[in-house]
């Protein structure tokens, strides 16, 4: 049991020297603002793919409708620091909790649903969070809404590392447990009197809000927010980085957004190419490994001793 | 009678979801897939026809029929190279193919022609009839009747062919129908290739209609085309065709309504809501689960 705080406290000490190095760089000026910006969308790109993950990968819950949330926080966010002047961390929890309680009202209904039809409801539910938006000229309709910068890399890593200890804890409690025979199997779950329904939304809004505060950093980090944005292109960007790394795998998910995301800055230029690239990816992986490159294994199985996020091994590991 | 206009359009566009959404539910009723990349499919042969008019000055219903094999082709190539794999695969791993696959045909298209919409040359001829008072356009008319007739076609194959016969055999339990010396695998293309068929036809009346086509023309007409069979029971192909006809008479009274932004919405809240109350559809029979 103390090996096992050790170990967490280790990875968080870690982590915060791998920002103070990274901080230094930034305040030092030698990584300049590209990279600089990179390194944040990277973030961004994390949280929404770890908040996935917890609904696909963990749950089993097929939701292809994420950008909604994150539509939902990027708005609400950018509503509160632009027309009621509130500071970004109030701005940032206030879309949080905006996309939790969305996640929620989406949640109860749909996910009485299963598979194909949860799938189609979710991707709905998100169109119509976006038509909305359109609809809106409070918030600028399709021409957009103009918003700060004011994501930082301190504010996105701090999101980020907050984001990754509570789904990765979340994942090794019993509640964890219950999401992952949820996902093995909703009926025999069901019969060893596992609430279903509760887990289910209860994962489901857990990641809705961490969509929602990436949403917060995504619209404090790029001038302007159009509901465009947030279509189902970017729902398809955000499952990707979750199926290509291994539903199921908290750590897959982390290095398919990183990597995904600095082949997409390279590729910034050929948006086709790009979109090619990812679906082609997406149809040989499904083809050939669908169990994704990782599978449920973590990183962390392969150095054995460190703390392990179990997402349901089945290999045994 | 300006609600009877409103009708009339209703049902042209109607029509086209119609056609659309007969390739979801026969490609969903005998595989269990959403064949997301039927949308596309769509596209293809609005611009197969697109081509066939303005390059080689072919005809109205040379252009439907030749549009109509090239996307049978295409349809059987997608099932036979992607999908056919992934029969035994778990059904997320299937959805995700389906949405790749799709994305891939768009932005190959898109890659070899660019994103620029194109114009459809007018190929039919089009005078204005006054029934009741109502405007009705010879070009909508024949639109309506050409989707009748292919919806009447597919009736038939359906129900008096031997292929049809096999495809309701396949539909009902596939390891039956193996042991029947049913041929699954080509009962399935021939799905595939009458569905996306269909799917070409209505490509081709879509350019027509609206004159106005472009690669990722097939998201929305597609994504409205799976909500019209949802609604009208999926699998079920009478279900299909009153699906579309319903939600496009929906959508023209929305935009009549003055809400012409909330027209998409509207679709998207009609499959929420029978999600809901009615998963089954309209003419479905509720099963159910079994462990």
């Amino acid at each position: 049991m103390l090996k096992k705080v050790n170990t967490f406290w280790f990875s968080i000490v870690l982590a915060f020297v791998f920002y103070g190095i990274i901080q230094l760089l930034i305040s030092t000026a030698m990584l300049n603002p590209f990279y600089t910006n990179t390194l944040i969308f990277i973030c961004i790109n994390i949280i929404l793919a770890v908040s996935l993950h917890l609904v696909i990968g963990i749950t089993g819950q097929f939701s292809i409708g994420h950008a909604g949330f994150l539509a939902l926080g990027a708005y609400i966010s950018a509503i509160m620091t632009m027309k009621l002047g509130m500071p970004f961390s109030v701005a940032l929890i206030a879309g949080g909790i905006v996309a939790a309680l969305a996640g929620l009202v989406v949640g109860v209904p749909s996910l009485r649903l299963r598979g194909d039809y949860l799938a189609i409801a979710t991707l709905g539910f998100a169109e119509i969070i976006r038509i909305i938006f359109l609809n809106i000229d409070y918030v600028g309709g399709a021409a957009g809404m103009q918003v700060t910068h004011a994501t930082t890399w301190t504010t996105s890593f701090l999101c980020l590392i907050l984001t990754i200890v509570v789904i990765a804890n979340f994942t090794n409690s019993r509640h964890g447990r219950a999401c992952i025979s949820i996902r093995e199997n909703e009926i025999a779950a069901d019969a060893m009197g596992i609430n279903t329904t509760y887990y289910k939304v209860a994962a489901f809004v857990i990641g809705s809000f961490f969509a929602g505060i990436a949403g917060g950093l995504y619209a404090h980090n790029f001038y302007i927010i159009q509901p465009v944005n947030f279509g189902f292109l970017k729902s398809f960007d955000i499952l990707i980085f979750v199926v290509l790394g291994g539903l199921g795998s908290l750590s897959g998910a982390v290095v398919s957004a990183i990597l995904l995301t600095i082949v997409s800055t390279f590729l910034q230029g050929l948006p086709e190419t790009r979109m090619i690239i990812y679906s082609l990816v997406l149809v040989m992986v499904m083809l050939y490994r669908p169990q994704g490159l990782m599978g449920t294994r973590e990183i962390t199985d392969y150095f054995g001793k460190w703390g392990r996020v179990k997402g349901g091994n089945q290999y045994g590991g | 009678m300006e609600w009877l206009q409103q009708l009339f359009n209703g049902i042209s566009l109607g029509s086209i979801y119609a056609l659309i959404a007969l390739g979801y539910t026969m490609v969903y009723g005998i595989i269990k897939l959403i064949n997301f990349a039927h949308g596309e499919v769509f596209m293809i042969g609005s611009f197969t026809g697109f081509y066939a008019i303005a390059f080689w000055g072919l005809g109205f219903f040379p252009a439907l029929i030749l549009s109509m094999a090239v996307c049978a082709v295409f349809g059987v190539l997608i099932e036979r190279i992607a999908y056919k794999r992934l029969r035994s695969s778990t059904r997320i791993a299937a959805l995700i193919t389906a949405i790749g696959v799709s994305l891939l045909i768009q932005y190959v298209v898109i890659y070899i022609r660019g994103a620029q919409p194109e114009a459809y040359p007018n190929v039919l001829p089009n005078r204005s009839f006054d029934i009741f008072g109502v405007q009705i356009s010879s070009q909508s008319l024949l639109i309506l009747l050409v989707s009748v007739v292919l919806m009447i076609i597919l009736q038939f194959i359906v129900h008096r062919t031997k292929i049809g016969k096999a495809m309701r055999a396949v539909s009902f339990d596939p390891d039956a129908a193996k042991l029947m010396g049913i041929n699954v695998n080509n009962t399935i293309s021939a799905t595939f290739a009458i569905g996306s068929a269909l799917a070409g036809a209505a490509g081709v009346i879509f350019g027509v209609y609206y004159t106005k086509i472009e690669p990722l023309m097939g998201i929305i007409p597609g994504l409205k085309a799976f909500i019209a069979a949802v609604l009208g029971g999926i699998g079920i192909i009478p279900g299909a065709v009153i699906g579309g006809f319903v939600l496009g008479i929906v959508e023209t009274v929305v935009s009549a309504l003055g809400l012409s932004l909330w027209r998409d919405a509207a679709a998207f809240i009609i499959l929420i809501l029978i999600l809901i109350f009615r998963p089954s559809g309209i003419f479905g029979k509720n099963s159910k689960e079994k462990v």
